[in-house]
């Protein structure tokens, strides 16, 4: 086959397909249909332009020197001239008073972009847990730890806060006998039902596997893994801090009910976490 | 027409030189080609998609004909993608070839990378092109990442998730940093429009613009070559840039838009309806990111479970693996052509390129780098891994924490050995010189014969 009816018949491969695609549009033939029918307008024309290159443009091989890249010393001389005449670089002062100028008029002008977003604050400190702040699920009912099956794990919230990213916590019923849980901690687990907060302390993903028969946290980001009858503990993976406890209670229609906002920060961390917030703690 | 313009503009003398201006001619010298190709591809169906697309996060009822999220609370944004893959003719299309095209974009730049490296294209005069090149690089990860995340869907969240604790994970800057980015505290209604305006507008007028720089410098330097017979630091030996070099490239650039397409439509690549929306409560797994984002991935997963706590200042535990390493690892390529002038002392202009033995230490630090890279990527997928070889992933992660450290250092031994040994025997079959073959003659004399030595 010669080169110019390979280019031929390529080019009309490529025209039958464009004309199909215009068909297939038409109709809605679906992605794969357009996508074999572009592919084939595209593929034909290309061929087309390569079969032209290959076999009708065999250009010689040829050579061209290289000059070098640096200019003349004159050159060097004439240009550093030109660009700093005695009229300016005499004028020490002023250029070091133009710079200074130039840097304050930039220092005013990036002040706009703190309008992009408030100072954390105590925003990174709280979630919308607070004291006596009942426990609902995801429909916002509230939740008896009596109702909860053993080695149930469900996602919670704090009463008016449902689906609060922050505010998220995993409540888990295990055996009370089986706790071993840090002193004075028992009693945030009324029943054996006990709450963690679900964001990772390593990136913050939501920990949405439970290991049931390890007792185990696990979150699927990183395999930060977390051991929920040892205060969630890190057992495995990159995360270094244990998920924070939230403390518990049952209020007098049998409900869980928090004690208070999370022990520590939620999350992953951030360099000022340890610094005490006092009027913030439980 | 041609007079009317040259009238004007002078462009017969500019065009005269320019047009015969010589090319070297070899495959590896393409494959910067199909970057800028798929960038091409990627600005066309681009444009496309922004037509369609809404950046805003505020919250609506999917009303759809996609079944299983009807009557859902999804957001502006992943609605209107929900609309250009099911409703809009040709968007589905569109979308695929546009993410298939991302990722060969990546691809293709990482290649031309590491044929720049291995060759040591980048020495004088090219460090200046290659700290471009590394910008571009840069940009087309930000772009990648950013348009990853438009979607608003429940693994691009989850990622967006990660890289914001990434950010607040820097020391004294990171939560006012992290709060300016994402307008608060994560999960924010702003990120999304403000990751549009990143990823159509301020990312897209730098790559261009670099890509232009890049190009530019090009030109004037004008292109390395590999040693065949007639070329030397002084010249370069090639084709005619017109017809036969642009011919070649615009047929180049036409197939690869016709493998994109049939990517784009035959091979399924983020179905974002499969994933749902993004909430900030759930979690899908195992979950996989785009490859080049892999090893950052795999450098958290992997890292030990480190927090420290001086004076008060924490150290959170993504900060080493998710701002410091990569940092590190991007500044050492940046700054490569300067560190190895240093090492090596040569402030030599080079106009021809090495063969990879020929620089054993450059290229088994070049192995020992991609290594690290790779071990990292494996990392990233350490969950799918164990599923497929049914191992524990806490035993997969720990294989792959010493396989961090072993396996580059033994890739470097290793290339390190290969490379001496072939630099030792004067190179392979490439480097030889053309030589003769010879017969003995009946009087005992040698006479010379046709055929390869």
């Amino acid at each position: 086959m010669t080169a110019s009816r390979g280019i031929t018949l390529s080019l009309l491969l490529s025209v039958a397909a464009s004309i199909g695609l215009v068909v297939i549009y038409l109709v809605n033939g679906g992605p794969q249909v357009e996508a074999i029918f572009l592919a084939l307008a595209l593929g034909g024309f290309g061929t087309a332009i390569i079969i032209w290159a290959v076999a009708l443009l065999d250009a010689p091989t040829e050579s061209e020197a290289r000059h070098s890249l640096a200019s003349s010393a004159e050159a060097r001389a004439a240009a550093d001239e030109a660009l700093a005449p005695q009229q300016i670089s005499r004028r020490r002062f002023l250029i070091r008073l133009l710079a200074g100028a130039g840097a304050a008029l930039a220092a005013a002008l990036v002040l706009p972009a703190f309008s992009l977003g408030p100072t954390p604050g105590q925003d990174l400190f709280r979630t919308a847990w607070r004291k006596g702040r009942r426990v609902v699920d995801g429909d916002g009912h509230p939740v008896r730890p009596g109702d909860l099956p053993l080695n149930s794990v469900r996602t919670v919230f704090p009463e008016g806060f449902v689906g609060r990213p922050d505010s998220q916590t995993l409540l888990i019923k295990v055996r009370p006998a089986d706790l071993k849980l840090p002193d004075g901690r028992n009693a945030w687990a009324p029943e054996g039902a006990l709450a963690y907060s679900k964001v990772c302390t390593h990136a913050g993903c939501p920990v949405g596997l439970y290991r049931a028969k390890q007792h185990q946290l696990l979150c699927p980001c990183h395999q930060s893994t977390f051991d929920v009858l040892d205060g969630a503990t890190v057992v495995f993976g990159p995360a270094a801090r244990p998920l924070p406890q939230l403390p518990m209670e049952v209020d007098a229609d049998g409900y869980l009910v928090a004690l208070g906002d999370f022990p520590q920060p939620i999350g992953p961390g951030f360099w000022d976490m340890t610094q005490a917030q006092p009027s913030e703690k439980v | 027409m041609l007079t009317w313009i040259d009238d004007r503009l002078g462009t017969a003398s500019w065009a005269r030189t320019g047009l015969r201006k010589i090319f070297p001619d070899h495959w590896s010298f393409l494959l910067g080609e199909v970057a800028l190709f798929c960038l091409v591809v990627l600005v066309a169906t681009g444009v496309y998609l922004t037509l369609f697309y809404v950046p805003d996060g505020t919250e609506v009822t999917y009303a759809g004909p996609w079944a299983p999220l009807q009557g859902q609370q999804v957001s502006a944004a992943f609605n209107s993608v929900l609309r250009l893959s099911f409703e809009v003719r040709a968007g589905l299309v569109m979308r695929q070839i546009h993410h298939w095209a991302a990722l060969i974009f990546v691809a293709a730049i990482a290649i031309h990378v590491m044929r720049v490296f291995f060759t040591g294209a980048f020495r004088k005069p090219r460090e200046l092109n290659w700290l471009v090149g590394i910008g571009l690089l840069t940009m087309a990860l930000a772009m990648g990442i950013t348009g990853y995340s438009l979607p608003d869907d429940l693994i691009s969240g989850t990622g967006l998730r990660i890289i914001y604790s990434v950010v607040i994970s820097i020391p004294f800057v990171g939560p006012y940093l992290g709060f300016l980015l994402f307008g608060g505290e994560f999960p924010t209604k702003e990120i999304i429009s403000r990751l549009f305006v990143f990823h159509v507008m301020l990312l897209p007028a730098l790559l261009i613009g670099g890509v232009l720089t890049h190009l530019a410098i090009l030109w004037i330097q004008k292109h390395t070559q590999y040693r065949i017979s007639g070329a030397t630091e002084h010249n370069v030996v090639g084709k005619s840039f017109w017809p036969s070099q642009v011919f070649k490239s615009t047929g180049l650039a036409i197939l690869t838009a016709a493998v994109l397409a049939l990517m784009g439509g035959l091979v399924q690549i983020n179905p974002v309806w499969s994933y749902g929306p993004f909430d900030a409560t759930t979690v899908s797994a195992p979950a996989q990111p785009d490859w080049y984002v892999g090893w950052l991935e795999g450098s958290l997963r992997l890292f030990p479970p480190v927090e420290i706590t001086i004076f008060g200042v924490t150290i959170p535990s993504p900060f080493i693996p998710g701002v410091l390493i990569p940092g590190l690892l991007f500044t050492v390529l940046a700054l490569w052509p300067f560190l190895e002038a240093r090492v090596t002392g040569d402030r030599m202009e080079h106009n021809l390129l090495d063969r990879p033995y020929e620089h054993p230490m450059r290229t088994s630090l070049g192995v020992a780098g991609l290594l690290i890279f790779i071990v990292y990527t494996i990392g990233g997928g350490n969950d799918v891994i164990s599923l497929v070889l049914g191992v524990p992933v806490e035993t997969m992660t720990n294989i792959l924490r010493v396989a961090i450290f072993a396996v580059p250092i033994l890739g470097f031994v290793i290339s390190y050995r290969i490379c001496v040994e072939l630099r030792d025997r004067g190179g392979g079959v490439m480097h030889r010189g053309p030589g003769i073959r010879l017969r003995r003659n009946a009087q005992g004399g040698f006479e010379e014969v046709d055929g390869e030595p």
